[in-house]
Parts: structure tokens; sequence; C-alpha cells
């Protein structure tokens, strides 16, 4: 009965605080400033290891692509395109949201955690301010607007690490890898991965929230929390990637 | 004035408050004092407004808070000053940033206007030349200020205090509790102190309220409360062997 009765509260307890979050802000100017805030901590912060992951997956796909499926009967291309599908379509949205969840949510959900344990949140009650509003609020925006932004750092990167194997191997020559980048290229696939990572974006954040926001204890709890909001919000992402590319590409 | 009446609180199936009501007066340090676990912080909480007991009204000068509606607690807060057992100051924001904090969202101050009245407040805390710091960069006694000056910077008719010498030692407690004594007689200000740290109660406790295992168990001043018969409220005022010591002078003096 629990294994129902638990879910459905805590989804319930979700919707209810995403309910005090989206409300207009006390302040409209100290909400931007915490939005910049959270665009650079959450956002800027994440570029340098979205670029490491993309650079080295994307050279180890070309790597296995070329030892593992190459065979006289496929043409030379087909490794530089099955590079290009896997990096553009679910690589730098659905596998770099993965990554994104270690990474930020687990910090959003200990930055909530603590300040809920150290009576922050309550001292900001007591003056009247609407902490959901204020603390998640920034945050979701934040991860939303700047997830596309590192997707498309990752799309650029991943296949760059694909040209530096042609470039520093003999595996394969760079203008098959970029014929193979080329052929039956869909624009609409980039506006697609971007899209989902807007849904992405806001699974990671709000989850993580919420997770941080309802800690009750100290720092088991918080810790508690924080690994909650990782696995949680992966398990969604993965959901969510499931639906919209069956809705989207189906 | 704050008016507590007949105020019950549980937990699940577990009773904490049972009955409670109180009349705490505005220019005077009111103490709520008892035992850890005996629901002193749950009755100061629920007064607040961050517990919502089952029963009971509680009276903001005759307003009666647990009847407001949302537009009117928010309203209220901005009329309450809150000292958190451990500070609570926002970890993100400087000394200065965390003074400034409900000045920048409650009032339209300018930024300069903001800085200048939180620098008074730090100021009247007697705290300088830490405005730039975090607060993990300052004493327990120090943040303990700061929140002081955090807590009065919108000029509040209440003052609530959890705890606010918990993890000091006594010579800084003793600075905080005259702090506390002056700020509330300064600016006639209705004060709730939650502690069991009796040099306060008997420092600067001008109305005290014992709380024993969720009842009100006695109400009354420092000057009566180390006669009061009351055989809880002396097990917990002479539990340690200094004011056994204390006792048993007052005994051997016939009080």
């Amino acid at each position: 009965m629990n294994l129902i009765k638990k879910p459905l509260s805590d989804f319930g307890e979700y919707v209810m605080l995403m309910g005090r979050t989206f409300t207009r802000p006390d302040r409209l100017r100290e909400s931007f400033r915490c939005y910049l805030d959270e665009l650079y901590k959450l956002g800027v912060s994440s570029i340098l290891i979205v670029i490491i992951i993309s650079i080295f997956i994307g050279a180890l796909i070309t790597i296995q692509m070329q030892l593992n499926i190459m065979s006289p009967s496929l043409p030379r291309y087909t490794v530089g395109y099955s590079v290009r599908e896997i990096v553009l379509l679910e690589f730098s949205s659905s596998i770099m949201a993965l990554i994104l969840a270690g990474k930020v949510g687990s910090n959003i959900a200990s930055e909530i955690g603590t300040m809920r344990v150290s009576e922050q949140i309550d001292a900001m009650e007591v003056m009247g301010i609407n902490s959901a509003n204020y603390i998640i609020l920034p945050k979701i925006a934040a991860m939303v607007s700047y997830i596309p932004f590192l997707s498309a750092f990752s799309m650029i990167t991943g296949l760059g690490g694909a040209y530096f194997v042609a470039l520093f191997t003999d595996i394969m020559p760079m203008a098959t890898l970029t014929h193979g980048f080329q052929a039956y290229f869909k624009e609409h696939y980039i506006w697609y991965a971007l899209f989902k990572t807007l849904f992405f974006g806001f699974i990671i954040s709000s989850v993580s929230a919420y997770y941080g926001y309802s800690v009750k204890g100290g720092s088991r709890e918080v810790g508690r929390a924080s690994t909650n909001a990782v696995v949680v919000s992966s398990v969604l992402v993965l959901i969510t990637d499931v639906l919209l590319t069956q809705i989207i590409m189906g | 004035m704050i008016e507590v009446k007949n105020i019950n609180k549980s937990f699940d199936d577990r009773q904490v408050l049972f009955d409670i009501s109180a009349r705490f007066d505005k220019g005077k340090t009111n103490l709520i004092i008892g035992q850890s676990g005996s629901g002193k912080t749950v009755l100061l909480k629920s007064i607040i407004g961050l517990r919502t007991p089952e029963t009971g009204e509680i009276l903001y000068d005759g307003r009666n808070s647990l009847a407001m509606n949302t537009g009117q607690i928010k309203e209220l807060r901005k009329e309450i000053g809150m000292l958190f057992q451990g500070a609570a100051l926002f970890d993100s924001e400087t000394v200065l940033g965390n003074v400034m904090y409900p000045l920048r969202m409650h009032t339209n101050m300018t930024w300069r206007d903001c800085k200048k009245r939180a620098e008074f407040c730090l100021d009247r805390v007697n705290l300088h030349n830490a405005n730039n710091l975090y607060p993990s960069e300052i004493s327990g006694g120090m943040q303990k200020r700061v929140a002081i000056a955090r807590a009065i910077a919108l000029n509040p008719k209440y003052l609530f205090c959890d705890e606010p010498n918990s993890g000091l030692d006594p010579k800084t407690s003793l600075v905080i509790d005259e702090l506390l004594s002056d700020i509330t007689h300064e600016y006639d200000m209705t004060t709730i102190i939650n502690t069991h740290d009796m040099n306060s109660v008997l420092g600067i406790g001008e109305h005290i309220i014992f709380i024993d295992k969720g009842y009100k168990a006695w109400e009354g001043t420092s000057a009566q409360i180390t006669t009061s018969g009351n055989a809880a409220l002396d097990d917990f005022i002479f539990a340690t062997p200094l004011f056994k010591d204390v006792k048993g002078y007052l005994v051997s003096q016939g009080r």
C-alpha cells in the first residue's frame, strides 16, 4: 500500500510546491538578480564538464563505430553518419541531461536542503517571503533557459571529438568523416533535441528542488535528498525522453 | 502585546502542547523556559506561524493570526523579527547583505538607504568591520549579533528569539542577553525569548512562563522564580551544582 501511497503523496506535495513556486515574485529585481546568479552557478559552471565529456564521448563513439560496425558492405560514411545521429539525437540532449541531473540536481537538492535544516527557509517565511518562489523559481528559470545552450555546446564539441580522432589517428580520413556528418542531414533533429532539453531542464531543477525543500532532519537527510533527487530526476528524464521521442518522431 | 489562548498542538498522535494560554506584554522581555523537549520551541513556532495549532487563538494586538488570510499574514510578518537558534543567516549573502535583505524585499528604499539602515543596525549590535564577511567567516556570537541586526532592520513590533545563547560562551551570552533587553526597551517591542539558560532567566526575565511536558506549569518574574514552590520548576532551575548552592543559600536565609 505504501508503494502507491508514498509516490502519490510525494507527487501531491511536488505539485503544491510548484504552485507556490510559480507565482509572481515579491520583488522582480531581486528575483532577476537571483536568476543571473543561478545562470552562472548552474549553467556557466557546467560548460567545462559538458565540453570534456562531449569531446571524449564523441571520440569514443567514433572509434567504436569504426572498429565494430564497419564492413565492406557498408558505405564508408556510415561512421560519420552514425556518430552525428547519436550525438545530435540522444547524447547531447538525453545523456547530457543525465549527467546534469548528477551535477546540477545534487547541487540544487543539497543547497536547498541545507537551507532547510539550517532554518534559512524558515527565516524567509518569518519575514513574509514566499521562500519557494524566491529560491526555486530562479533555479528552474536558469536551468530551462540555459540547458539548450549546454546541449548545443555538447553537439559541437561531441562532433569535434570525432574530428580529433580522424585528425590524430589513422582510423579514418577526415573527408570521409565530414561526408558522413553531412549525409542525409535533417535540420529539425537539432531543434527536436534542443526542445527536449527544455523538459529535461525543468525536471532536473524542479524535482531536485522539491527533494531539497522537503528535507526534514539533518545532514544525513540532506545527503539522502540529494541522492533521491539524482535518481528520480534521472528516471523521469529517461521516461520523458521515451515519451517525447514517440510523440515527436514516432 | 501578544496573547495566546488555549493552544493545543499535536504531531500525528503525539500531543506536545496542552491548552496553553499566556499574555506577552509590550516593552518587556518575555521568556518561555523549560527543559529540552518540553514544547517551548513548538509554542514559539506556533506563535510565529511556522506551526499551526489545532485549536486556540494567537492575538497580535488583538488580531488573530490563525484567522488571517495569506495576504494578512504576509503583512503581519513584516512586523516580526526573529532570531533563530542557529542564527539562520543566508550563506550566500555577506553580513551587510543579510541585514539589507528584509529591507530590499519589503521596502522601496534605495540601495544606498538600505545600506545606511543596515550599517546603523550593525552598529547598534556593536558589530564593526565585518560588513563584507560571509557568515562562515565570523564567530557564533557575531552571527547572533548579525541575526539580531537583521531582525530589527525593519523596526519590528514583535521580536522572537529561539535559544539565543545556545552554543555561546557565558560572557558572549551575557552580551547577547543585554543587547536583547536593551533593544526591547529602546524600541518598545514585544519580545519573546525561548531559553533554558538560567543566567538569561535571572538576568533579563521580566515575565517568565515555564512549560513542563507541554503544559504551562508556572508564570511569574525572575524575582519570584527561585521561591515559586513549584516542584517541576525547582527541579529545572536548581539542576546544576551552582544553582543547588544558590538554593542552599536561599534556604539558609529562610527564603
